[in-house]
């Protein structure tokens, strides 16, 4: 009666990144109201510096209220306004935005921009352009879960992982690329592209040049494309600075093929930096006309409100505002990631060296009873029902690891975070304890058992 | 690089249709009351521009609206971290509130069927994502929205069959034409999932009466498939008769908790009674509780932004004023019909009887050199480059019959509207006395030749009996001269 569509489970969504959410909602931590709840640590998103973007709505009223710098009112022109070729005022902004955070190395041109209702929406979009259905994109492990929706979904592709492991800190090695391309071709799926978040979700580190450039090769070897979603660019607050993927292709060598730029796309939105995602704003980059004409008409089916698009044109015009706030925001990000860290070393938990993102990628083997996928879903629910914390266990992931658990650190203030930090050393002092309990009872039966064989069999001697 | 996907490299886009080319040349030369008097006057959009004054004196008023403000209290941070696809309570209550007003509260509409999509464009296709697979097939009355193309088969792979209406009953629905439109999909294997009918309809500017309503339901029940319902334009009912929703109709014959309830889904959007279009809001609207759960999560793909659904929330829970802004924009509406028709029928141009809409279906059959697409494309070029008026003609609609088009009315003022049947006008008589004066010379002619006396008549085309009866056969897409050739050409000779 359905699509198969709407009749299947391709949405992605019975994850147990999606199903510690709903256990959340049910049950949210409210400091005053609800001290006991489940705190939500599996949401990866920015509330640190509100304030500042606040601070610069209170000076600029006019701009919520549809007015233009003469006071007159702009919200005719707005309410009309549905070309999908975007504001281009708000168009401008973000290529200098874009390239604000990339350190002014590399210099956007706005007619190579496409807006979409959030990154959502760019990357099915930049999907539908790039590939049909039944074609395959390879997608480093562990990547974000949201792209088993957003990616295959609706476009009928296929995601085929390039696995990475812990044993060189998740990096993409040349080794584990070319093994996921020959297991696409084995299984008979038309690689398209590859798809890499720079910085990473869930890991939180930026790639150098070397691997950008190494991708890029392979891009060009291959004759494919490489989408980079940078989404989280703005959320670099230590060094290594951060590079974008268009920053890397200039390098004069690989400019020597004419084509690499037509096959490199970025997807940026304002959503993890700027913590806005709630007003849906998304885009591709892209130099390949032929991608842009056609993302252009697809994103008639998300397009960015006018009246959004004209609140924060205004906002990133500011270039005042736009370097405070990186600045201060980085720093709150810094800061807030170090308290988790030392945080969680204290409990003996180590995280992945990270340098970006809204979260850390932490080191929880050691808390598994066994090397396996089930102990690490075991854990999952223990901390999510008993500790009372919802992170997101690396399955969900697609980790080819287990233990591994993302945890988010951006999405609450600092009290509620040292909660969470002392409810996971009590869990763990109880774990531990415990283990060292059913250790010492353990050694002690082993002990009793073979004292028992010891005597019985100095007996029979004796008996003999 | 050829490893683009078929979708990016193809045009089921739809858009080298002329029915953008019109739009792309008025682009080029926009008429300007100031500045550019002589340019091309836009009536081929569907926009309501009349009653946008209404809207800023309440955006005045209610100041908190726009600042994002709860009792003076900003609430900036809750709405820049909204994105539950559920959408915000209290813009679903409004809205369902203000559906249900719209169909005079004779149905109630529940917030939780309700799926909040980035416009209409994202809701018709979000619900044929939900109810059909790569290769199924919608049946479509025609003439239809020429952005259907794009909307509902582009990335869905869905295709759509086309139910053929005509003139010869005011282009109504009838059950022999759809069942006609089932045959053919049957023929071209395409497996039939609904129906999909857009009322009040675009381009026709018409409800739909209950008997073709009840024609639709009776045929979807029979066959076991959907029935999508695009009633974006209710909202511009502005004269009798009052608008029925299918909903109202489904009720009504007490198939409300049967199965058929839960295969009809309507799709609505605030692009056209209020004049949004720019803020993206549209709707699904299903009493199938697995499509609100699929259509809720792909809405994913296109969410209202959580700035415009707090402000619209605000608007619309205020019921005094929507009454009156719906009010006040139907009287309008109707008033500048009112005039276009005039004028049009003082041109010797007949429109076909409307009630809603922001547009008229007009029928300047009589004014083709001959009864085919080509004739019709011929006069379009002529009305969009040398009248300067860029209208919508029915081949982009899909619509059978040569020389009917979409004229649009409500996306200018009184005097743009005055002075565009004006210069149709003067095109109109223009044609009339190139034809007088051919007929004279032929006459002559003939005379010259046989000496014979002959009558000719000085009467408008108009009054020429119509060829009603003339059934034109053609493919699925008439075949006419490239669009781009035609612009090529008229760049080339301009």
């Amino acid at each position: 009666m359905l699509s198969s569509k709407a009749s299947s489970n391709c949405h992605g969504q019975d994850s147990l990144y999606f199903l510690g959410w709903q256990v959340y909602e049910k049950n949210p931590f409210h400091e005053v109201e609800n001290p006991t709840g489940i705190i939500q640590m599996g949401l990866a998103e920015n509330q640190l510096s509100f304030d500042l973007v606040e601070s610069w709505l209170r000076k600029n009223p006019d701009v919520m209220g549809l007015k233009n710098k003469d006071g007159e009112s702009v919200f005719r022109d707005l309410a009309l306004f549905q070309d999908y070729h975007g504001m281009p005022a708000f168009k401008n902004e973000l290529v200098e935005y874009m390239a604000k955070i990339g350190g002014n190395n590399v210099k956007f041109d706005p007619n190579n921009l496409v807006l979409a209702a959030g990154a959502t929406s760019a990357n099915e979009t930049l999907i539908f352009c790039l590939a049909d259905p039944g074609d395959a994109i390879l997608l480093p492990t562990p990547s974000y879960a949201g792209f088993d929706r957003d990616l295959k979904w609706r476009t009928g592709v296929e995601i085929v992982p390039i696995h990475c492991s812990s044993s060189n800190g998740f990096r993409i090695s040349m080794f584990a690329l070319e093994e996921a391309y020959e297991r696409a071709q084995k299984l008979d799926f038309k690689v398209k592209g590859v798809l890499i978040t720079n910085p990473s979700n869930p890991l939180g580190t930026t790639m150098t040049t070397d691997e950008l450039q190494s991708l890029i090769t392979f891009a060009i070897d291959k004759d494919i494309h490489l989408i980079s979603d940078e989404v989280f660019s703005g959320t670099v607050f230590d060094s290594p600075s951060f590079i974008s993927i268009m920053e890397a292709a200039m390098d004069s060598n690989l400019k020597r093929n004419t084509d690499v730029l037509s096959r490199i796309h970025i997807v940026y939105s304002l959503s993890k930096d700027l913590g806005l995602p709630g007003f849906r704003v998304g885009m591709i980059y892209s130099n390949n006309q032929t991608v842009m004409s056609a993302a252009t008409k697809m994103s008639s089916f998300g397009l960015v409100s006018s009246q959004t698009q004209y609140l924060l044109s205004y906002m990133l015009a500011n270039k005042k505002f736009t370097s405070n706030y990186m600045k201060r925001n980085q720093k709150r990000l810094k800061k807030r990631k170090e308290m988790l860290v030392s945080g969680l070393k204290k409990s003996g938990i180590n995280c992945l060296k990270s340098n970006a993102g809204l979260f850390c990628w932490v080191d929880m083997r050691h808390l598994l009873c066994s090397n396996t996928f089930e102990a690490e879903t075991d854990l999952w629910k223990k901390i999510l029902c008993e500790v009372g914390l919802n992170i997101s266990p690396g399955s969900s992931f697609h980790c080819s690891q287990p233990g591994w658990f993302r945890v988010c650190f951006a999405n609450m203030n600092q009290s509620t975070l040292q909660v969470a930090l002392r409810r996971i050393k009590d869990f763990v002092e109880r774990s531990s304890f415990n283990y060292q309990q059913i250790m010492a009872s353990l050694s002690r039966k082993l002990i009793s058992n073979w004292v028992r064989k010891l005597s019985s069999a100095d007996r029979e001697e004796q008996e003999r | 690089m050829g490893l683009l996907s078929r979708k990016a490299t193809c045009n089921t886009h739809g858009q080298d249709s002329s029915y953008f080319l019109g739009w792309q040349e008025y682009e080029k030369n926009p008429y300007n009351e100031v500045n550019n008097p002589n340019g091309i006057i836009q009536m081929g959009l569907a926009e309501n521009q009349l009653c946008l004054d209404l809207l800023e004196p309440w955006l005045m008023k209610n100041p908190d609206a726009l600042g994002l403000k709860r009792d003076g209290i900003s609430i900036f941070k809750e709405l820049a971290l909204f994105q539950d696809y559920n959408g915000f309570p209290a813009f679903k209550r409004a809205l369902v509130d203000f559906m249900g007003e719209i169909r005079g509260n004779k149905v109630s509409f529940d917030p939780n069927h309700v799926v909040l999509t980035a416009g209409a464009t994202s809701a018709n296709e979000t619900l044929m994502f939900c109810l059909a697979d790569q290769g199924d097939a919608f049946l479509l009355p025609t003439p239809y929205y020429p952005g259907f193309d794009r909307d509902l088969r582009w990335r869905t792979g869905v295709e759509i069959v086309p139910i053929h209406c005509t003139s010869s009953n005011g282009f109504k629905v009838t059950l022999p034409a759809i069942e006609q439109a089932y045959r053919q999909a049957q023929k071209r294997k395409l497996r039939v999932k609904g129906v999909l009918i857009t009322n009040p309809s675009n381009p026709l500017g018409t409800t739909m009466a209950r008997d073709e309503l009840d024609l639709l339901i009776n045929f979807i029940e029979d066959r076991q498939i959907h029935l999508i319902s695009d009633e974006i334009y209710s909202g511009t009912v502005f004269t009798s008769p009052s608008f029925v929703s299918v909903m109202e109709v489904l009720k009504d014959r007490n198939l409300d908790q049967t199965q058929v309830w839960e295969r009809v889904h309507i799709v609505y959007s605030l692009s056209k009674d209020l004049g949004l279009p720019g803020f993206r809001v549209g709707a699904i609207y299903s009493n199938d509780p697995v499509v609100v759960s699929a259509a809720t999560k792909m809405s994913s793909f296109g969410l209202v932004s959580s700035q415009t659904q707090y402000l619209l929330s605000a608007m619309l829970l205020d019921k005094k004023f929507t009454k009156e802004y719906m009010s006040e924009n139907h009287k309008r509406l109707q008033k500048q019909q009112k005039d276009l028709v005039s004028g049009l029928e003082k041109a010797g141009i007949r429109c076909l009887d409307s009630n809603a809409g922001l547009f008229c279906w007009v029928d300047m059959r009589h004014l083709l050199k001959s009864n085919t697409f080509e004739a019709e494309m011929e006069l379009w070029q002529k009305i969009v480059y040398h009248v300067k008026i860029n209208i919508s003609p029915g081949s982009s609609c899909h619509c059978i019959e040569p020389g009917w088009f979409r004229v649009c009315f409500a996306n200018m003022s009184e005097s743009t509207l005055k002075l565009a049947i004006q210069r149709l006008k003067s095109f109109v008589s223009s044609i009339g006395m190139k034809s007088q004066s051919h007929q004279e010379l032929k006459s002559l002619r003939r005379k010259a030749r046989n000496n014979w006396v002959f009558r000719h008549s000085l009467q408008s085309f108009y009054d020429r009996e119509q060829d009603t009866t003339t059934k034109v056969s053609f493919s699925y897409r008439p075949h006419f001269m490239s669009l781009s050739n035609i612009a090529a050409t008229l760049d080339a000779a301009a």
